[in-house]
């Protein structure tokens, strides 16, 4: 295997395993901001628990992340140091943007959060939930930026094979950033959300931290059931900005081989790209042009319209963006089952057990979307501007990326397998107690 | 347009300034763990005398990161690509590092394991930042590959006498401050043992830099003569000797600062006789990164400076104030602060 397969297996792990976490991070902080919302409005004990509890479970996914976070940042120089020369001009500055606005703010508050309950004021404490929300929305905000630039690059011009930025806010509200911004946010709100459900859930279940638990499936039900309905409008908004600016994306992805008027939405098949045919396929007719253009006739651009060495994977893209939308329906019938049950939904068996038990779903969802946004990138490392095959180091050898990629996969599965222990331990103890520091 | 590219090698220095200062008191304190705590209170104490802090301090480097990435470019792709296994080996130290509080505060049986993954994770960082910065201080073999400056050396080319000595002094310096933080922080028998060591790494930390002293003025051309460099000098020695002066009379919040000023001397050292490279080629001057010659283009830099301009005093604001709400010394029955 060469230095550059090896260089994207390890990116991919990498920023894999760092994405289990941030959406946690997303949708927890916004979970504890309303229960402490609450607690300062109504004084209410019960709030402070619960949200005591939820800090403790953040602060166990913030180091993960954190940890997880420096490596995906050091790499772009360690294992893309090509790809940094060619766009560093526009790329680097909303890394640093990250950093300045988002990252001191978030990591600093969640101190304030895990060791500050009995040190600051009630106000403080609560402006401390707001900073950690809106830091860590804040840093999701810049990454997104700097990967939008990478799908749709906008503001900038090419000056011998290097890009220059020309247009600092066009390159920042690019083609895809409002889109891909909004769809990962509700993506971690669900995840959050998700997690809180499937404790709760777990508790009724047992019959433990009764009380507790009805509380906090209400609240975190209310978020999770609104923002499951939202992101099936905003995935959808998010396709259409696919097929207007990465239209061979959008082919692979519903693989669409040949240019069509009224094209089908596919719902099931096996993409076989060597004969450029879908096995077993199943589709609606017209559904994806109308999708898109609001018009059932209208023409979608396939795959032929592109020469073959720009063609994205199809297989894996396909596959990966049909499991993200099915999870998404998933969690739409939850969401509306949930609403129809009301107050009875605490006492429903079947109802808890499903939450409970889909709980790694929207981590999948989270995962195959960004598997099929990335893969079906290929074979620009930035879209239209520099292969992928260019991008790497060239001065780092294989063997070494070999061994670094072997030490990854060893810590993160270790840390994987701790983290996890932790987190059981942590919903054992439940919400009692409280925060202790280290 | 060179004044853009000044500004921002200072603006980086500062960045790592402020990481040396901040995440550095914590670095010493994970160095100095085995040998200041004797039991499990006073690891306690130690731990959460940084728990609020330590992360923050650490997005200093990212930060500075971001912002070499970002200002020049090509500078960080040589250098982070070049130096491809030093890097990773602190990246994999900061990982275990980054998870160690927390995991060793649940764990029971592998307590142990987390604790030497923080001295381990403390050590390494506190150890090879400096032998990093050696090396582009003195130099490195450079080469031209497909039009781009590129790293010529292996991983062991690291690991000459110079960047190796700078790698100590840069130990000893995050040890010594530890110390004064770890004053500041403890009571009784803790305090105390602090208090020794600060006294003792003091005098290391005086062999260590006139140990350098000597090489630099030897090894780097032309560094005897600039002027800005003395006066960094000055500030440094000044910083140095206080640290004592106020460790004696206890007033340990002073040695604090002032092994704090002594880091910046250090640093104003380092800018002054690095300026205008970021890493010198030592086989042919003509290959060194300089500010110059790898920055990114005046609407970046400008663009970069009014992100700084409007991001760095909120973050300093907070930071102090939050610094501010955990003042004094630590108690553990206070929720754990
Ligand atoms: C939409 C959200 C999102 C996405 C796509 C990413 N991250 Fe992330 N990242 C976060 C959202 C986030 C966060 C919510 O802000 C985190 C996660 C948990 C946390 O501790 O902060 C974080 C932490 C985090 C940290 C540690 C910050 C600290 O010390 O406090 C770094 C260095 C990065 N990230 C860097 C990256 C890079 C280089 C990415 C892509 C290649 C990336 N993240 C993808
Ligand atoms: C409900 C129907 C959904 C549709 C129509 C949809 C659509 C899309 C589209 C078009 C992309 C863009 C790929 C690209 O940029 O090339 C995407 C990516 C993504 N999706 Fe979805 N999605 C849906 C549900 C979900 C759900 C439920 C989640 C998570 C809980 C999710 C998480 C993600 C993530 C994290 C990405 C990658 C980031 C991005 O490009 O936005 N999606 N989705
Ligand atoms: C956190 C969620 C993300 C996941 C799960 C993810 C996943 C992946 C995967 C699977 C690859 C390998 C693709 C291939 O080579 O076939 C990849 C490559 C890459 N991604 Fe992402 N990505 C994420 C976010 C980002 C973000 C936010 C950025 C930039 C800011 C980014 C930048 C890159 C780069 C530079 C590469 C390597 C070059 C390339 O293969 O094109 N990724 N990512």
């Amino acid at each position: 295997m060469d230095a550059t397969l090896l260089s994207r297996i390890q990116f991919g792990v990498a920023a894999g395993f760092h994405f289990l976490f941030p959406p946690t991070t997303l949708g927890l902080s916004l979970n504890i901001l309303i229960l402490e919302t609450l607690y300062l409005k109504r004084g209410d004990e019960i709030y402070r628990k619960l949200s005591d509890f939820l800090i403790k479970i953040l602060a166990l996914v913030f180091v993960l992340g954190t940890a997880t976070g420096i490596t995906l940042e050091f790499s772009f120089g360690t294992n893309w140091a090509n790809y940094s020369r060619v766009v560093g001009d526009i790329f680097g500055a909303p890394l640093a943007a990250e950093g300045v606005f988002a990252f001191f703010l978030e990591s600093m508050f969640l101190g304030v959060l895990v060791f500050g309950r009995k040190r600051v004021s009630k106000k403080l404490f609560w402006w401390s939930s707001f900073f950690v929300f809106f830091g860590s929305h804040l840093s999701g905000l810049w990454i997104i930026i700097a990967n939008s630039w990478m799908q749709t690059p906008a503001g900038y011009k090419m000056e011998g094979g290097v890009a220059k930025l020309t247009n600092f806010f066009q390159a920042a509200v690019n083609h895809s950033t409002v889109e891909r911004y909004l769809h990962t946010i509700a993506g971690g709100w669900i995840t959050g959300s998700m997690l809180i459900l499937a404790i709760a859930s777990y508790y009724l279940l047992k019959k433990i931290h009764l009380e507790e638990a009805k509380v906090l499936l209400q609240k975190a039900f209310t978020v999770f059931a609104i923002v499951a309905v939202l992101q099936l409008f905003l995935g959808h908004f998010h396709s259409v900005e696919v097929a207007k600016y990465q239209p061979e994306k959008m082919a692979a992805f519903e693989a669409l081989w040949q240019t069509q008027e009224g094209a089908p939405l596919a719902l099931f098949g096996i993409p076989d790209t060597s004969q450029q045919k879908t096995h077993l396929y199943i589709g609606i007719p017209k559904l994806l042009s109308w999708l898109i253009y609001f018009d059932p006739n209208a023409k979608v651009k396939g795959l032929n319209e592109f020469p073959r060495d720009e063609w994205p994977y199809v297989t894996g893209p396909f596959i990966s963006y049909h499991l993200m939308i099915i999870f998404g329906l998933w969690f739409i019938v939850l969401a509306l089952w949930g609403w129809f049950l009301g107050r009875r939904k605490t006492e429903n068996k079947l109802f808890l057990k499903l939450l409970l038990w889909s709980v790694p779903l929207p981590y999948l969802a989270n995962t195959f979307g960004w598997m099929a946004a990335e893969i079906g990138r290929q074979p620009w490392a930035v879209y239209k501007i520099i292969k992928t095959k260019d991008a790497a180091s060239v001065v780092v050898p294989a063997g070494q990326v070999a061994f670094t990629l072997l030490v990854f996969v060893v810590i993160y599965t270790l840390f994987f397998f701790v983290g996890l222990h932790f987190l059981k331990k942590i919903v054992q103890k439940g919400p009692a107690g409280e925060l202790t520091g280290y | 347009m060179e004044t853009l590219q000044v500004i921002w090698y200072i603006l980086i220095g500062v960045l790592l300034l402020g990481y040396s200062i901040l995440d550095g008191f914590d670095l010493g304190i994970g160095v100095l763990f085995p040998f200041l705590a004797k039991d499990e209170t006073e690891k306690r104490v130690l731990l959460n005398a940084i728990g609020p802090f330590w992360d923050g301090n650490e997005v200093w480097i990212l930060t500075g990161g971001g912002a070499l990435f970002a200002a020049f470019p090509k500078t960080y792709a040589t250098v982070f690509s070049g130096f491809y296994l030093a890097l990773m080996l602190v990246l994999f130290a900061l990982i275990f590092r980054a998870v160690s509080f927390e995991f060793r505060a649940h764990s029971e049986s592998g307590r142990a394991f987390w604790e030497w993954s923080f001295i381990i994770g403390s050590f390494l960082p506190a150890l090879l930042y400096g032998v990093a910065l050696g090396n582009v201080v003195y130099g490195v073999p450079l080469k031209v590959i497909n039009g781009n400056i590129e790293y010529a050396g292996n991983f062991f080319t690291l690991l000459r006498p110079y960047p190796l000595l700078i790698g100590i002094f840069g130990l000893v310096m995050f040890t010594m401050h530890g110390a004064t933080y770890a004053a500041l922080k403890s009571e009784g028998d803790l305090y105390h043992r602090s208090r020794k060591i600060v006294l003792s790494t003091w005098w290391a930390f005086l062999v260590l830099g006139l140990l350098t002293f000597i090489a630099t003025a030897f090894l780097i051309p032309g560094s005897l003569t600039r002027f800005l460099a003395w006066i960094a000098a000055i500030v440094a020695w000044l910083g140095w000797y206080l640290v004592r002066s106020y460790t004696i009379k206890g007033m340990d919040a002073a040695a604090f600062y002032a092994s704090s000023l002594a880091i910046t001397g250090l640093w104003g050292i380092i800018g002054a006789i690095h300026f205008p490279n970021l890493v010198r080629a030592i086989n042919d001057p003509t290959l060194s990164l300089t500010i110059y010659n790898s920055s990114s283009s005046k609407l970046t830099l400008s663009v970069m400076l009014i992100i700084a301009l409007i991001g760095m005093p909120l973050v300093i604001l907070y930071t102090a104030y939050i610094y501010k709400w955990f003042k004094g010394k630590v108690r553990l029955e206070e929720g754990g602060y």
